[in-house]
């Protein structure tokens, strides 16, 4: 079978679903926990290991080890996980409606990327209620690059009316190294998709359990709190000395060939930068130099990680 | 004969990159075909999102029969020769004939080509068409990719339709073969589209939601936005650059009208535009009145089972949530006065070694209230007390303020225009609004040079400041190399002088700029430390005084190095550490500010000669009006030049050059020989080639103390001199740099006669000495316009 034929099979299996999917919007919406189980017996069935959060504070799901490092060397790498990222300077004290400094993002990783991903994406969105005969769906070039991860990749980010739901990645190289073989990787927006599926107009109102429950609930005393420490009470002079340690730490790692535990200093370092940004203490001039450290590290790390497993360039 | 259909499935190919695609593909096509001598009747060309295609009209059904000769070795070649020749080109022994080359008997193989079929050249050029393909950007996928060696495409190609005639073009390439199978619209069509040829390709595809043709398409949105916008009584404001965009994006495209809460047109235009337009691809409409509606038009790729309600609903909810995001940031940023947001910027280094944002402000601002008080700068005219020195020192000081507002964080690009609009919003006055705006003016070769006086002082105080100070820690430019973008602000003030005609001794201004660096410094740490305050204040120095107090203070003394010195002040005066900071920041700065200036007038200089090339202006010229030295104010430079070049390139201007450059030589060698100077009551000017000589105080006169009776030239020449040089320098002194070059000519024929006539190297050393000072003298006048050594031809 010709590889066109391969898409037209799986094009009339995702009509399908859509005429199954056109019923589903006459029910109640899924609830926020139903869509991340939803994607968890979606991608389980598609043969991803179903992995925790990562637990340590990050500014994206790509920075989990079960992303950057298992996109590294040649072995296959199935995985599905929620990642919280915590991007400070995106914090509004729980006053706007579409913005947060922790959030969730559900990641894919499909290494070497299936020839029919788009189409296994398409029916994921499907599996949580998007009719994509009444929404416009869109795959918007949007090349991904990671200056921190020393990592970059093309692909799209996809649009559900206009919205970006998902950020579509073929990784070609991370940590300064080619990607042998190339890893798909798919990042939804989980508050975006949810506040779409539900039709609400503030992330705070989100049905979180189907209970009665809802996001705001849950997380507006932590926006409130962590936006004001984030941009106001922070230490800086703690923060430049975490930063510092976490640089000394990951040398340290490094020079005992313990890539993992190296990584995890770099992420720390990373998410210090991050905090540092939102106190406004470093300029335009200063970040360019902080951004190399940091990159430094993690290429570092992608490093060793190769050597320890033998991999080479 | 017969029509061929090539269609190359991939996954979405970025809108921005199919038009240049198209163009590659038939380009590559074409080459193919002719590498094989064929040709088509006609090429046409599509692509959408999902495939690029190309159809060509009347290929003939096998390539023209050819034959070719290749000559081989001589006759009588060893063997292994012409067996290796046959091989070669598929020959046998005895199919070689004989051929008298030169002379010389020389094996020939005829070679037959009969026709190929055209399908067998198409299935050969594909892959070739496909290995070869310049996208921007390229990437490998799948299985393949574990080697790097693997199939490059833009994005994941996905199959390959290739028919000529109805039969099929058999090819592969990185196990993608080719079939007559594609795929219709990705959400309007179920199942694969099986093409017949190239005739009905676009028309089986219209059937099935794909409109192949990207003008069709563009129409589409160009007519179908147009039609939308005056559907709701609203005029279209016409982007072509989106109407492409969105023909790139979509291959059933539904133009649909959505609107915004009225509301959100509190805030500024561009953002809103900005908004809509980068981030959405909407296009934007005005009223009748022709003010922003609160409305957009977005392109949807599918005809909706509920005609498009839940697309448009969806659009508005995401236009929504990014206007409310710019609303928040807008009314936030205004709750703060511009003041209160430069005090932050003393929390932002503007580079590590230079201080604050905050002291950069300081500093511009210095600089700015200098710049408008100098007098006959040709343009405005301060003093301390003025509107227009009131005005430039508050625009300095709130220029930079923008940079923490929430808005600029968030779009980049805003700023300067956002500062402006907080500033209106505040009431300043229009001439610091528009200073705060277009500051950064002029960005590139194309942007306008701004023209208030308030604007123009605070952009060229802040471009001045950034040279200055990393020029003095040894951050300049190198190669191509150039992260602080100095080069861009160098020729953003050569354009500002020379647009504007700004009368600035460069070397002023430089020597200024860094004083106030060590001002700034010094008030800084004269700020938290009332010892050091006091310090500085008991001391009596010559002007400029920080910079001396910096020198004075960390100076090495006795067997202290100067951070031993600079150690003991900090225990002699308790400074706090920053204080020691801020001073060892001075002290890495301070260079010698003369030579300081010199490097960043060499700059300019360089800079003025790639910015004039294009105005057709010679480099060598700029440089021969650089070499006389001391001569930094750029409109005069220009003049000078510009005479100049008028002047060299006339018969005149190239003998009174070769008079100069003989003159020249002589004196050279001259002071090469002798190392005592020639004197004849007049001054030899001190001579290596790259030194200036315009600056020494001129030989005048200098025939008066003559012992001996001149040669009729040599008096010529002397009196030619008492003549002209009165007239170059008083038309020097009035800037009338025509007039100069005109009397200067005057000298032209004298020297051409006093080199025919007169022997400079006379066996009577007085004659001779007097001569070479003639010469000299001759020199000093040349001079007095341009150093004409460095002049070329």
């Amino acid at each position: 079978m010709t590889r066109s034929g391969a898409f037209a099979k799986a094009s009339a299996k995702l009509v399908a679903l859509a005429k199954k999917a056109i019923k589903l919007t006459d029910q109640k919406p899924l609830s926020f926990q139903q869509i991340i189980l939803k994607l968890h017996d979606y991608w389980s069935d598609q043969g991803c290991s179903i992995l925790q959060p990562y637990d340590m504070e990050m500014g994206a799901g790509t920075f989990h080890t079960a992303t950057t490092l298992r996109a590294l060397g040649p072995d296959p790498w199935n995985a599905a996980f929620v990642q919280p990222c915590r991007r400070p300077t995106d914090g509004r004290y729980g006053e706007n409606p579409n913005r947060l400094q922790h959030y969730y993002q559900y990641q894919v990783i499909l290494k070497p990327s299936p020839p029919d991903i788009q189409q296994l994406y398409l029916d994921s969105l499907t599996a949580i209620g998007i009719d994509p005969m009444l929404h416009d769906i869109r795959f918007v070039e949007d090349d991904w690059e990671s200056p921190t991860l020393g990592a970059w990749g093309l692909g799209w980010e996809v649009w559900c009316d206009g919205m970006e739901v998902t950020q579509f990645t073929y990784f070609q190289q991370m940590g300064g190294f080619d990607c042998k073989p190339v890893a798909g990787e798919l990042t939804y927006g989980l508050e975006r998709l949810a506040m779409y599926i539900q039709g609400v107009d503030s992330i705070y109102d989100l049905d979180y359990n189907g209970n009665g429950v809802s996001y705001g609930d849950i997380f507006l005393d932590n926006e409130k709190q962590m936006s004001e420490w984030n941009f106001e009470v922070a230490n800086t002079e703690t923060l430049f000395d975490l930063f510092n340690k976490a640089v000394g730490e990951c040398e340290n790692c490094l020079e005992a060939k313990l890539p993992i535990p190296a990584y995890e200093q770099a992420i720390k370092a990373s998410h210090v930068f991050n905090l540092l940004q939102a106190r406004g203490v470093i300029s335009v001039q200063e970040r360019a130099s902080y951004m190399g450290r940091v990159r430094d590290l993690a290429k570092g790390s992608c490093e060793a990680y190769m050597a320890k497993n033998g991999w080479a360039a | 004969m017969a029509n061929f259909l090539l269609e190359l499935l991939s996954e979405e190919i970025p809108a921005r990159m199919q038009a240049k695609a198209r163009a590659d593909l038939e380009r590559l096509f074409v080459a193919q075909l002719s590498d094989a001598g064929l040709k088509a009747a006609d090429i046409i060309v599509f692509s959408t999102p999902r495939r690029l295609a190309l159809i060509a009209k009347d290929l003939p059904d096998q390539t023209e029969a050819v034959s070719e000769e290749a000559k081989g070795p001589p006759e009588g070649a060893p063997d292994q020769a012409v067996d290796g020749f046959c091989r070669k080109n598929g020959v046998t022994r005895d199919q070689l004939e004989v051929r008298d080359v030169k002379g010389r008997p020389t094996l020939f193989a005829v070679i037959n080509k009969p026709g190929r079929a055209t399908s067998d050249v198409l299935s050969e050029a594909i892959p070739a068409i496909i290995k070869a393909f310049p996208w921007p950007k390229s990437m490998r996928w799948g299985d393949a990719s574990l080697s790097t060696e693997s199939l490059r495409w833009v994005r994941p190609l996905s199959g390959i339709v290739a028919i000529l005639g109805d039969n099929l073009v058999a090819c592969e390439i990185d196990g993608v073969a080719s079939g007559y199978e594609t795929v219709g619209h990705r959400f309007h069509h179920d199942g694969v589209v099986t093409i017949g040829n190239a005739g009905d390709y676009a028309e089986k595809l219209r059937a099935c939601h794909v409109l192949v043709d990207q003008a069709e398409r563009e129409a589409i949105v160009r007519d179908g936005a147009a039609k939308a916008a005056s559907g709701g009584g609203l005029e279209l404001v016409a982007d072509e650059g989106l109407v492409i965009e969105n023909a790139g994006l979509t291959e059933w495209p539904v133009p649909l009208l959505g609107e915004f809460d009225p509301a959100f047109l509190d805030v500024p235009e561009e953002v809103i535009q900005l908004t809509a337009r980068v981030n959405q691809k909407y296009f934007i409409c005005r009223d009748k009145s022709g003010k922003l509606a609160p409305n957009f038009i977005c392109t949807a790729n599918i005809d909706a089972s509920d005609g498009g309600k839940a697309i448009v609903a969806g659009n508005e909810k995401v236009l929504a949530a990014r206007l409310s995001d710019a609303k928040f940031f807008w009314e936030l940023d205004q709750k703060t006065p511009l003041e209160d947001h430069a005090k932050k910027l003393s929390n932002i280094v503007f580079h590590e070694k230079l201080g604050t944002v905050a002291d950069k402000v300081e500093r511009v601002a210095k600089l700015a209230e200098w710049l408008v008080s100098l007098e006959g700068n040709g343009f405005y005219q301060s003093s301390p007390g003025d509107t227009l020195h009131g005005e430039v020192s508050e625009a300095a000081r709130l220029c930079k303020a923008d940079l923490v507002t929430e808005m600029v964080g968030e779009f980049p690009d805003l700023q300067g225009l956002m500062g402006g609009y907080y500033a209106e919003k505040q009431g300043k006055s229009e001439a610091v609004a528009n200073a705060i705006r277009d500051h950064y003016k002029p960005v590139g070769q194309g942007d306008q040079v701004p023209t208030d006086p308030v604007t123009v002082a605070v952009s060229l105080a802040d471009k001045l400041d950034t040279l200055v100070g990393f020029f003095a820690i040894e951050q300049m430019p190198t190669g191509s190399k150039d992260p602080y973008a100095l080069r861009r602000a160098a020729i953003a003030v050569i354009r500002l002088i020379e647009e504007l005609n700004l009368r600035v001794s460069i070397t002023a201004a430089i020597e200024q700029a860094f004083n106030i660096y060590m001002d700034v410094f010094v008030q800084r740490v004269s700020d938290i430390s009332p010892e050091f305050k006091a310090f500085t204040e008991s001391k009596s120095f010559e002007d400029p005084v920080s910079f001396r107090i910096i020198v004075d203070l960390v100076a090495p003394k006795g067997k202290n190095t100067g951070t031993e010195a600079l150690s003991s002040l900090t225990t002699r005066l308790k400074l706090p550490p920053k204080g020691h900071e801020i001073i060892e920041l001075a002290v890495g700065m301070a260079a010698d500010p003369l030579k300081l200036a010199d490097q960043i007038l060499g700059f300019f200089a360089d800079r003025l000669k790639v910015q004039q090339r294009e105005a057709g202006v010679r480099h060598d010229l700029i440089d021969a009006v650089f070499a006389l030295g001391g001569e930094d104010d750029l409109v005069r430079v220009l003049a000078r030049v510009k005479a100049l070049q008028a002047f060299v390139e006339t018969p005149d201007g190239e003998n009174l050059l070769a008079g100069y450059k003989r003159a020249s030589n002589i004196l050279k060698k001259e002071m090469k020989d002798s190392s005592a100077p020639a004197q004849a009551g007049a001054h030899l000017p001190h001579d290596t080639s790259d030194a200036p000589s315009g600056d020494g105080p001129l030989p005048t006169q200098g025939n008066k103390g003559l012992s001996y009776t001149p040669e009729k030239a040599e008096k010529a020449l002397i009196d030619a001199l008492d003549a002209a040089q009165p007239d170059v320098t008083a038309a020097i002194e009035a800037e009338e740099f025509e007039k100069a070059m005109t009397a200067l000519a005057n000298l032209r024929a004298p020297i051409d006669q006093f080199f025919e006539d007169v022997t400079v190297n006379d066996s009577d050393a007085e004659k001779r000495e007097a001569r070479l000072a003639l010469l000299a003298r001759f020199r000093a006048a040349v001079h007095q316009v341009a150093d004409f050594s460095k002049i070329e031809g």
